[in-house]
């Protein structure tokens, strides 16, 4: 008896723990529901889904940031090198090798973006702080201003224009309205998001959680940090990559400001505004933001920056976990208001 | 003189003027990041308000380009104190994260202001004739206003090498970077002393940005485009050293320099990819602590 109570105990907590990870896996109901707007919208404003589609895509965008930002605590301000990347895989190969089939070449994208991104990270995730960070914006400058020394080939910062791509498995054509263009983003962002979603409640996920909390407690636990690190960050490369390509395909049009550090600043600060380490952050601060900046940066692009920045200043000071830590907040109040 | 010394001796000088830009923008940023760690993305903003500061007193009021400079570095660093005891303060113990989007917050708001009162078109100063044409030193002639930012910025290095290595007060400042539980423990009052280098970084930016106007143009996207700059002499130097900053700050100069006069498209990729080189093999930048 004495001999098998530990292994008891161990197989407990051991199941615990397994339990504990599926529960936060299984489906909850309101999860359907950021999907059901997405549906919902194209009813609803079926001349806008020209913009709709750039909200999904940015929205994809983002998540590839919380994936390394809020999952695994990296910070960066170059991820728009792999938005970049991938957009102009798909640009370059329809234009040189005349490969214009859509959906293989999201996958290219990807494949492109994500071995970079196995390199670059290789290199440098073994910083922190503030190398780390300015290794990110080097990396991303480097690639816009080797593409605009080899203009002839990326069109430099005019863009490359003339761009065509196949219709979407072979049928839907792409419209002005940019109908197709919205289904098709929803339903590359809906594989993406399951994928991502996988990754995270998973084993692995679980370790990254624990990289961005405490580092060294995990090296001291033999956990592979630099492993996991460059493999989350290749994977997020990948899906900035693919929803670069996203981005060329649907505007039939890039040029190199995509590289822009303003570009990554905006995507971090969509991740910020819906919340980090949260999945849904992305959907609510990259729909939130394209929003406001539509409407707004119409009547004025100044104001409209001002705004940003003031937002951010107030998000940093008063709610540090985004639209949906206040939402989280303000939910379990009412609960426990009502519920006495 | 044979044709390839006249080129070097060109890129030299020149890099030389761009380096003491750099330092002087750059240096107080290091020594507040090397003192808190804290990570202010703001201090690109801080140079573009002492560059319009500059403007506005040249022309509006009509005051002398050099006696504006000086004033607009007064103004900024009086007017930094209130950010740093108001907000930076809040978060010298939060995350990197956090810091980086205060300060881009701040930055942002800073660009949307001014470039509601100045426009986006980039603004010049009026500069006095003896800034303006060339000066002779014998040998060869060169612009006057750099080799007066070149005097400047040697002047400022001296003053600065004294201020840190040789008084009181750079012996606390030296104290705290190294180790500030220590140096708190033994009565420095590292939060003062931190006010104190935040104003006088700040007022240094001021002037740097000043000087910007007639080597760049004074736009309000200064405070992002250069900031970019300003972080990678810092992060190159390493963390509150002075000496590191300037030698950061002059092979940056010249390699730029150099880079752009013999391969003019490549843009600023020279400088990128020495910042990649330098901080994969020494991370912690020239001179920083590993």
């Amino acid at each position: 008896m004495a001999v098998s109570e530990p292994a008891t105990a161990e197989e407990t907590a051991r199941t615990r723990a397994a339990e504990y990870l599926l529960r936060r896996h299984y489906f909850r109901w309101p999860e359907v529901l950021p999907w059901l707007i997405a549906v919902a919208c194209f009813f609803v404003f079926p001349d806008r889904m020209t913009f709709g589609s750039q909200v999904l895509i940015m929205i994809m965008f983002a998540l590839s940031l919380d994936l390394i930002l809020g999952y695994a605590g990296i910070i960066t301000l170059g991820h728009a090198a792999f938005f970049g990347l991938g957009a102009y895989t798909v640009a370059l190969a329809s234009l040189k090798l005349g490969w214009s089939e859509p959906i293989s070449g999201v996958l290219a994208a990807g494949v492109v973006a994500g071995l970079i991104g196995i390199v670059a990270g290789w290199f440098i995730l073994r910083y922190r702080g503030l190398t780390l960070l300015m290794l990110t914006i080097a990396f991303g400058a480097m690639l816009q201003e080797a593409g605009n020394i080899r203009s002839d080939v990326t069109g430099g910062y005019d863009g490359m224009p003339g761009l065509t791509f196949d219709p979407v498995l072979g049928h839907f054509q792409y419209d002005l309205y940019g109908h197709t263009s919205y289904w098709y983003a929803l339903a590359v962002l809906a594989v993406v998001f399951f994928f991502v979603r996988r990754i995270v409640y998973s084993p692995f996920g679980q370790a990254l959680t624990g990289i961005r909390e405490n580092v060294r407690r995990m090296h001291s636990i033999g956990s592979p940090v630099h492993r996991r690190l460059v493999t989350v960050y290749a994977i997020s490369a990948a899906i900035a990559g693919m929803a670069g390509a996203l981005f060329t395909q649907t505007n039939a049009y890039v040029t190199l400001t995509v590289f822009d550090f303003d570009a990554s600043a905006k995507v971090m600060v969509m991740l910020i505004l819906g919340g980090t380490g949260r999945l849904y952050g992305a959907f609510v601060g990259a729909a939130v933001y394209m929003i406001f900046e539509d409407k707004l940066s119409k009547l004025s692009p100044t104001f409209w920056q001002f705004g940003i920045g003031l937002l951010l200043v107030l998000a940093v000071l008063f709610a540090r976990r985004g639209l949906l830590g206040v939402a989280e907040t303000a939910w379990r109040k009412i609960v426990k208001r009502s519920a006495p | 003189m044979p044709h390839w010394v006249t080129i070097a001796v060109s890129i030299l000088f020149d890099g030389l003027a761009y380096a003491m830009f750099l330092f002087i923008t750059s240096v107080g940023l290091s020594v507040t990041m090397g003192l808190m760690g804290f990570v202010n993305l703001a201090h690109g903003a801080f140079a573009m308000a002492g560059g319009y500061i500059v403007v506005s007193l040249t022309r509006s009021l009509g005051i002398d380009f050099v006696p504006s400079l000086l004033i607009s570095a007064v103004i900024v660093a009086v007017a930094s104190v209130p950010f740093e005891r108001g907000l930076y303060r809040r978060l010298y113990k939060s995350t990197d994260l956090e810091q980086v989007l205060l300060t881009i917050g701040l930055a942002f708001m800073a660009i949307a202001a001014f470039t509601y009162f100045y426009g986006p078109i980039p603004k010049s100063v009026p500069l006095p004739h003896w800034l303006e044409g060339d000066v002779n030193l014998g040998f060869r002639s060169f612009p006057t206003y750099r080799a007066f930012l070149i005097l400047i910025g040697a002047i400022l290095i001296t003053i600065l090498w004294y201020a840190f290595e040789r008084t009181n007060i750079g012996a606390k400042i030296r104290a705290a970077v190294d180790n500030r539980r220590m140096a708190e423990s033994v009565g420095i009052n590292v939060d003062r002393l931190f006010t104190l280098t935040f104003a006088l970084g700040s007022g240094l930016a001021a002037l740097g940005g000043g000087f910007a106007i007639q080597l760049f143009g004074l736009t309000p996207y200064f405070a992002v485009l250069y900031l970019v700059l300003f972080l990678i002499v810092v992060a190159v130097g390493g963390l509150g050293s002075l000496k590191g900053t300037l030698l950061a700050a002059l092979v940056i100069g010249i390699i730029d320099t150099g880079g752009k006069y013999m391969f003019p498209q490549a843009g600023n990729f020279f400088i990128y990819a020495i910042t990649v080189i330098v901080l994969l093999i020494k991370p912690a930048g020239f001179y920083g602590r590993e």
